[in-house]
């Protein structure tokens, strides 16, 4: 063949290939026309897998469709965000139709990539008010730009679990509340192991790899702004991220150090066991969420629990009582064909406060709407409480949606690794590097 | 066309050129790809923080982990043909953990090597030796994945196996005629007779080196306590980055960023290195077998 021949063939090969590439996946415009009515079987994706929880979950859906005789659920648990979005993208008849996530982290990439319908014409079909429905600040962590891809699906706060029986043993009578107190409650709470090289308890494991202490949970006490408003990445100009990050690095180093803290994690097992470190006495404070009171009960610990805020600075002492807030989240596949009816599921389970009660007292976290916060069905154990209270608390915060996803975090979160190591001299200067890096990462994800 | 040729456009020219194709363009599996020139190929080299950290590991792992399991499966081959008694129970010993899962394997030795509770810093600190952190120390993850790897060498054990027993005996009678020791036996007539294989070997090694995934993906995630939970997430690569292999970019850009772009040159990275080492492999490949003759 000539080579011109040649050249031609190939130029039309790669023009056939892009042309056949762009046409399997171009996707037709969010669009809902099915009958609600209609006899039809929904797919409804979601991640938990302990049989309570899944049990739960069955309830739930028994009585959803008891309510809507027409509408059957087939219900698959124990699923990743990974998985979530390979079959959203995949689309199809094997693709879910509603799909619950953990991630609040993934929202600004569900919503900024279309994966799921936008909620806000339901709601507005349906006379559902979210502003009068949901607390501002889940509203703020289910949507991107206006687009309300996702609904709360119970909340989840943060703050201190505690060993009430260390305290006692340690002549501490309270909670501490502010950070400085923290570190002194933390120290006296630690004890050496007889080598003396490792722990026989430490009042608290700080490091971020210590399961739910992550630095966006602790960046909260501080109330930190993470982007301008012109959304550029404000790290290194609010001076909350640089306070929280040397006040970490500080306490890691009054508990013993890096190198010997992360050794005694290192023989930790898994966070979701019977052995977590906190029920059986190695930890004696966990940064953690609502569910924890409840399974160290379950795993039949021999020591009193309490449960506390987190502390805040010293120079905010009046906002204790804050938190960090963020929750399991609920949307439809913007690829399903029956979104009237997986809008009946989601509606359902969102916004129904008898559904919502029952989910979170069956699973223990804390309720997704005003009014279940306010239902007199709801079981409020004193540690439930706190929890309650935080996620009331006016200056509790989250983490804001970006295009990205939670990749700005782990990028942070990266960071943050290096200083509580003791691996960064100058951590502004640092934190401007994670911010041109942010600002990079969030331009190529819009 | 013959069946060659729709294997070959199938399952090698379309995904390549599909490859390239999207490398240029900005895809994330729902919108329709947009050409956006080389912009990807400028994010990866230099604003992807975990790029160039992967690519050292990954050239880390074909050098030492290669050369390692090489020299060692050797090793191990040449012991299982010279010992004389319970030759079986020590072939089934080596050629065992070749199969065991790579996850329960790293599982294994996740637990065999924690710097808190394992056995095996037990036994270093019993003796009175430093025990380091292995996976949780960045400078002992890459070494300690490598002890992974030579426990998993059954498979080159038995491939040695078969090429030295086929080595000729009246070569070694005619060298031990001329007093040859076994350090000149080995070298001269062991390596030069058994040199397609190590060539093979070493191929094959700096391939799966290439391909490395499962074993530092969940060696690293183990050891960094995040193994399912409530949403964490966590960057690859745990401890600072140094089980990060260029296998996980691709997946992290691909399915987890949903940069499909980016992760398209990454994998065209790494199909240009896999080229270049088999490349200049085949061509050293040559000049062995021409030593062995």
């Amino acid at each position: 063949m000539p080579r011109t021949g040649r050249l031609t063939t190939a130029a039309a090969l790669l023009a056939a290939i892009s042309a056949l590439a762009t046409a399997c996946t171009g996707r037709a415009a969010d669009s809902a026309t099915d009958d609600p009515k209609a006899d039809v079987t929904l797919s409804f994706w979601h991640g938990w897998s302990a049989p309570g929880e899944v049990q739960a979950i069955e309830e739930g859906i028994a009585r959803f469709e008891k309510a809507h005789p027409n509408i059957k659920v087939e219900v698959t648990g124990n699923m990743t965000d990974d998985k979530i979005n390979q079959a959203l993208r995949a689309g199809g008849d094997k693709a879910p139709d509603v799909v619950s996530s953990f991630t609040t982290d993934s929202v600004g990439q569900f919503c900024n990539s279309r994966a799921f319908a936008d909620l806000n014409p339901f709601l507005h079909k349906s006379g559902v008010d979210k502003t009068k429905v949901f607390p501002k600040t889940l509203l703020e962590y289910t949507q991107f730009k206006g687009n309300q891809c996702t609904l709360p699906l119970l909340n989840d706060a943060y703050g201190l679990v505690y060993n009430k029986t260390a305290f006692a043993a340690a002549g501490i009578t309270e909670p501490p509340k502010t950070w400085s107190r923290f570190v002194e409650v933390a120290q006296k709470l630690t004890k050496a192991d007889a080598s003396g090289d490792s722990y026989e308890q430490v009042g608290l494991m700080p490091t971020f790899h210590g399961y739910e202490t992550t630095p966006m949970r602790l960046a909260a006490q501080w109330s930190p702004t993470y982007f301008d408003a012109d959304g550029r990445s404000n790290l290194s100009r609010d001076p909350a991220f640089a306070k929280m990050l040397t006040a970490q690095k500080d306490l890691v180093a009054a508990l013993g150090g890096y190198e010997k803290l992360e050794r005694f994690r290192s023989t930790f097992g898994d966070e979701w066991s019977a052995e977590h470190p906190f029920h059986t006495g190695r930890v004696a404070m966990q940064i953690d969420g609502e569910w924890r009171a409840p399974m160290a009960k379950e795993a039949g610990v021999g020591f009193e629990i309490g449960t506390a805020p987190l502390p805040v600075p010293d120079d905010q002492a009046a906002d204790y009582g804050k938190g960090y807030l963020s929750g399991t989240v609920v949307g439809i596949a913007s690829g399903s064909k029956k979104q009237n009816a997986a809008w009946e599921l989601v509606k359902y389970m969102t916004t129904d406060t008898e559904a919502v009660v029952a989910f979170a007292n069956a699973i223990h976290n804390v309720p997704s709407t005003l009014a279940a916060l306010e239902s007199p069905d709801l079981k409020v154990t004193p540690e439930l409480r706190t929890f309650l209270d935080i996620a009331r608390h006016p200056k509790s915060g989250t983490t804001p949606a970006r295009a990205d996803g939670g990749t700005y975090q782990l990028t942070f979160q990266d960071f943050a690794y290096a200083v509580e190591k003791g691996g960064v001299a100058d951590i502004t200067a640092g934190l401007a590097e994670v911010d041109r890096q942010i600002d990079t990462d969030i331009a190529k994800a819009e | 066309m013959s069946p060659w040729l729709i294997g070959f456009s199938v399952f090698f020219a379309y995904p390549l050129l599909s490859t390239v194709y999207f490398s240029f363009t900005k895809y994330d599996g729902f919108r329709p790809p947009a050409f956006n020139g080389a912009d990807n190929w400028s994010y990866v080299f230099t604003d992807y923080p975990l790029f160039w950290p992967a690519m050292r590991n990954t050239l880390w792992l074909v050098v030492v982990m290669v050369s390692c399991r090489v020299v060692f499966g050797l090793g191990v081959g040449l012991l299982a043909t010279k010992i004389k008694t319970g030759v079986g129970v020590f072939r089934t010993l080596f050629y065992l953990p070749y199969l065991a899962p790579p996850v329960a394997a790293t599982l294994a030795f996740v637990f065999l090597l924690n710097p808190g509770t394992g056995p095996a810093n037990t036994l270093l600190d019993a003796v009175g030796l430093p025990a380091p952190g292995w996976f949780t120390d960045a400078d002992w993850s890459k070494p300690a994945l490598t002890a992974l790897a030579l426990w998993g060498v059954g498979d080159l054990m038995v491939i040695f196996m078969a090429a030295l027993l086929d080595v000729p005996k009246e070569q070694y009678e005619a060298a031990e005629l001329d007093g040859a020791g076994a350090w000149a036996r080995l070298r001269h007539i062991t390596l030069p007779n058994i040199s397609p294989i190590i060539m093979f070997a070493v191929v094959t090694g700096v391939i799966q080196a290439m391909q490395y995934y499962t074993q530092p993906l969940v060696a690293g995630k183990v050891a960094a306590g995040v193994i399912g939970g409530s949403g964490q997430q966590l960057e690859p690569g745990y401890p600072d980055r140094s089980t990060l292999t260029l296998p996980q970019l691709v997946h992290n850009l691909g399915f987890q960023r949903f940069d499909y772009g980016a992760a398209c040159v990454v994998a065209l990275v790494l199909f240009a290195l896999s080229m270049a080492f088999t490349a200049l492999l085949m061509r050293r490949r040559g000049g062995l077998i021409g030593a062995g003759r």
